[in-house]
């Protein structure tokens, strides 16, 4: 077929584009950190003992997880609101992302927490530190270290997920690709860039990851 | 006009069966695609040469890079751009493929590096050929260790045909969709979806457990 590629369309809207992924990485971070906070609790119950915490955790990751995102996605936008809870679209956005990333993460940290011998916690007893206080500064850290490699790629594909927001009109990086394309009907070429963004996000997301790795790893 | 959740399941009981149809055959096509072109994809991953590795490592890491919902509408748009006439149906398809394809190939890759090389070089001392290492020493090991893997992909591909809807296949969520657009009962329909799909994945995570244990070496 006679088709030409032609990218001045593309790079005169390479600024919305670029706002675009500026504003995926936003709402990236902020679910991620969000979500991580909360996978690091709901993983603290999934390794207890105490059923009370184990169950209500393992429903939660269970049901998150068997979910595909874009019914979490429209569900918070479109059906919330009927119980009561009015979010706007970015707030849902992110609401349903914390959630999602916290299931996902915390079957992350849990693979973590497994690996940690138990005699750190007994060691920290008999110098009488209090269960919080051995969580937060003796198993964390040290878990924390040990699913970086894991870490990387769920943190990656959380990023991937910010694609979804298009569905409900976030204008994040694949709205501001759609709306390009359909604007100047410079397919390919919108389609191209758009990706290569996402791939090149993705490659710096594994590089500071590895950076991160690198500078925590033990002196051997 | 009927008021009550059941009399609307029941107004709209063909029209969710129709999507949970649709929903399964796009999945099963994808998974069976993307299954086979991803067992080429780590093959060439494995025992390519120089350029046919670089070439393919550059396919995975592009696929794996972007968003499934931006190959779909990649996908959609950029086949009816060159001149193909597929359809919102086959490009959602071909885009959750590739995308499986992508996935299953690192499987399989690392499936196959993870088998101790003493095992080939057993293999050619009693004199096999390197086809009858492959098919009788490697590929059943390599089978084994990529199930859980695979049963992964495969629950995933179920949710990503969710994105389909995007670009308008009648799938279960986009079915919903329209089910809710008649009755505004959005709360009980996406229940009603997520419930489906919760069973569907749960159901094939289940699914694998079983086969992997079917499979597991007596110990």
């Amino acid at each position: 077929m006679g088709y030409t590629l032609n990218f001045a369309a593309v790079w005169r809207n390479f600024d919305f584009l670029l706002s675009g992924l500026a504003l995926s990485l936003g709402l990236a971070v902020i679910s991620i950190l969000i979500g991580a906070a909360l996978g690091l609790v709901v993983a603290f119950a999934l390794t207890s003992k105490n059923r009370f915490a184990v169950v209500p955790a393992r429903v939660y990751v269970t049901v998150i997880r068997n979910l595909p995102i874009l019914v979490l996605v429209l569900f918070a936008f479109f059906a919330l609101p009927q119980m009561g809870l009015r979010l706007d679209k970015i707030k849902s956005f992110v609401l349903v992302l914390s959630l999602y990333s916290g299931a996902y993460l915390a079957e992350v940290f849990r693979a973590g927490l497994l690996s940690i011998p138990r005699g750190l916690t007994e060691a920290g007893l008999a110098i009488g530190l209090t269960g919080m206080q051995i969580r937060s500064s003796i198993i964390a850290p040290l878990m924390l270290r040990n699913v970086l490699p894991s870490l990387s790629s769920t943190i990656i594909s959380l990023f991937k997920d910010t694609s979804l927001a298009a569905a409900i009109a976030v204008p994040e990086l694949t709205f501001a690709a759609r709306k390009i394309n359909v604007e100047s009907f410079r397919v390919i070429e919108t389609w191209m860039v758009t990706s290569a963004l996402y791939v090149v996000t993705c490659f710096l997301i594994a590089a500071v990851m590895r950076f991160v790795e690198r500078r925590l790893a033990l002196p051997r | 006009m009927s008021h009550t959740f059941l009399e609307q399941l029941w107004i709209a009981r063909y029209v969710i069966t129709y999507g949970i149809g649709v929903t399964v055959s796009i999945s099963l096509l994808a998974i069976f695609a993307g299954s086979v072109l991803g067992v080429f994809v780590g093959l060439a991953l494995v025992y390519g040469g120089v350029v046919l590795r670089l070439v393919v490592r550059a396919y995975t890491d592009i696929i794996r890079g972007t968003p499934v919902l931006v190959l779909v509408l990649a996908s959609y748009y950029v086949s009816a751009a060159v001149g193909l006439d597929l359809g919102p149906f086959s490009a959602g398809v071909l885009a959750l493929a590739i995308f499986c394809s992508s996935h299953v190939g690192e499987i399989v890759r690392g499936a196959l590096q993870a088998i101790p090389k003493g095992q080939t070089e057993a293999a050619k001392a009693i004199g096999l050929t390197f086809t009858q290492t492959f098919t009788s020493v490697l590929w059943p090991q390599a089978m084994r260790q990529c199930l859980p893997a695979w049963v992964n992909t495969a629950a995933e591909m179920v949710k990503a045909s969710t994105l389909l809807s995007v670009i308008g296949v009648a799938e279960l969520l986009l079915r919903t969709q329209e089910i809710i657009s008649r009755n505004f009962m959005s709360l009980q329909f996406y229940f009603l979806a997520g419930g489906l799909y919760f069973i569907v994945n749960y159901g094939i995570e289940h699914f694998g457990k079983y086969v992997e244990r079917k499979t597991a070496l007596p110990s």
